[in-house]
């Protein structure tokens, strides 16, 4: 019996390590050829930094992880701030108003990318708006909001809404309210929400592409637009591969330690 | 609490000129026809007409239907073993396994699917392989997830029932769990077949020019054809069927836990 779990238990790890060995295969495979001393694809010519040096030397994909970069913070900031507010908003609203506006909140989530895309490249060409950094900030704002609202409603519906209400007798204005009492519960989900939004615009590909200009791209456009295999791209998705690791590991070890600082405190 | 309400003006203005109107135009464009670029407003079903009758879009819709069923079916036979595995892990490992899958969810798409490009140089493929097994690796952490949050959820006590009245892992297996998880796999189908119906990257890139599926022809419409009318009720057709899906894999759900 002891034996045979232990058979079991081997069975299910091997399997554990070869789905993972799958979902890291290609990025253990950018990051080994983006030291690639040659252009293959295939054979590994010896260790170098070339992809890195010539990144960095590619206008044209700096200026998209530029372009990327900034729209992605505008429409976080934007739609942090306005998504929170509107949930809050919401949240007090008669139930008809607030099925209707979560509903339709709800489009751009369940809407499959193409049809959001194309919707909004038809409504900036009937308004004659030319297609540019603007109209894509635009519309990353739209499809970043809908996430802030879903990630802040769930954790408004479990506040005790007497606590604002007390704060709103007391003679706090509403802005008072929100600013002191609110938020300060809410803080942990608006940061998810943040967060969520930021990776949702800066790996989007399939709005930007219909609804930027001719003269901008992000990185997910450089990439789909590139005619030849550059092994550049490596060395990029290596860069972001490390970030996103930072900065998934750092908004996994915060919170733990100051839980543990709370936990500390309450001895 | 009304001054609260008035919070959510801005974001009630933007829902009507950003998420109202641009499905108006779609509805608009879809169901009219344009002459000389200037739209005559006339109600017209011809758009949809001319995708139904002719049977190279047909073949286009049905090559899509089935590449999105096929790779919900790979993900789930996958997935469903890796989900049922992590959840018998001690809580910290399944924490730190499903942080593991989570991670390189974070990493831009195209960046990935362009890095299976290059492994696949490596391996002479039929491009309908490629595609599938790009779609797979991008969808098979959504379905893990969802599998195992369903498994987590689980009543211990039922399993030590089960097997306290003589059933085998097995049979517990068979009895007890995985019918209480098929409301898993159902949130899994919705986040894989779902987008999987409407994905034109993966097939664009791994499969290579000659591989059209229904998001590829709504992209040629309007950026190349400029035909928007026609693009417009393709589109609708799509978010119709998608729709449609959804409503009845929640109604399958609904059904499950009554049954349960």
């Amino acid at each position: 019996m002891e034996r045979k779990k232990s058979v079991w238990n081997f069975f299910t790890s091997g399997y554990l390590l070869l789905v993972l060995a799958f979902i890291y295969l290609p990025i253990l495979y950018v990051v080994v050829f983006s030291f690639n001393d040659s252009k293959s694809m295939i054979s590994f010519a010896g260790f170098s930094t070339r992809w890195y040096e010539e990144m960095f030397q590619n206008r044209e994909m700096l200026e998209s992880i530029w372009y990327t970069v900034l729209v992605a913070l505008i429409a976080t900031g934007v739609s942090t701030v306005v998504g929170t507010v509107a949930a809050i908003g919401l949240s007090k609203a008669k139930p008809l108003v607030r099925t209707i506006a979560l509903e339709l909140n709800n489009l751009p989530v369940l809407n499959p990318d193409i049809v959001t895309a194309i919707s909004l490249m038809l409504l900036f060409l009937s308004a004659k708006i030319q297609r540019s950094i603007v109209t894509l900030t635009l519309a990353h704002i739209t499809f970043c909001i809908p996430y802030v609202i879903l990630s802040v409603m769930p954790k408004l519906r479990q506040l005790d809404d007497n606590v604002a209400e007390a704060a709103l007798d007391l003679g706090a204005s509403p802005w008072q309210a929100l600013r002191k009492v609110i938020i300060p519960q809410i803080y942990p989900a608006i940061f998810s929400g943040a967060l969520i939004a930021f990776s949702m615009s800066f790996d989007d590909f399939v709005i930007s592409f219909f609804t930027a200009g001719v003269d901008v791209q992000n990185i997910s456009m450089y990439v789909y637009s590139m005619k030849r295999f550059n092994p550049s791209v490596n060395a990029l998705s290596t860069l972001i591969v490390i970030a996103v690791t930072l900065v998934l590991v750092l908004a996994n070890v915060i919170p733990a330690l100051r839980e543990r600082k709370n936990k500390k405190e309450e001895i | 609490m009304k001054s609260f309400f008035r919070m959510s003006y801005p974001y009630l203005v933007w829902i009507a000129l950003f998420i109202v109107a641009p499905m108006i135009m779609i509805l608009l464009y879809a169901t009219t026809r344009s002459s000389n670029g200037v739209i005559t407003f006339s109600f017209t079903l011809d758009n949809f007409a001319r995708f139904f009758s002719d049977p190279t879009f047909l073949k286009v819709l049905w090559t899509s239907l089935r590449i999105a069923l096929i790779t919900t079916v790979f993900c789930i036979l996958i997935g469903y073993p890796a989900a049922l595995f992590i959840a018998n892990l001690p809580e910290k490992r399944q924490t730190f396994m499903i942080l593991l899958l989570t991670l390189p969810m974070w990493i831009n798409m195209l960046l990935k699917t362009y890095a299976w490009r290059g492994i696949l140089m490596n391996f002479d493929l039929e491009s309908e392989v490629k595609v599938f097994i790009g779609m797979v690796y991008d969808f098979l952490p959504y379905m893990i997830i969802q599998i195992h949050t369903a498994i987590a959820k689980l009543d211990r006590n039922l399993l030590i029932a089960s097997y306290d009245l003589g059933a085998n892992r097995w049979k517990t297996f068979l009895k007890v769990t995985l019918p209480l998880s098929v409301p898993g796999i159902i949130s899994g189908i919705t986040l894989v077949f779902l987008p999987a119906v409407s994905s034109f990257v993966i097939p664009k890139l791994l499969g290579g020019g000659n591989y059209v599926l229904i998001g590829n022809l709504i992209e040629t419409y309007f950026l190349v054809a400029g035909d928007w009318n026609f693009g417009s009720a393709i589109s609708l057709i799509m978010a119709l069927i998608i729709i449609a899906s959804m409503y009845l894999t929640k109604k399958l759900d609904r059904s499950t836990v009554e049954e349960g």
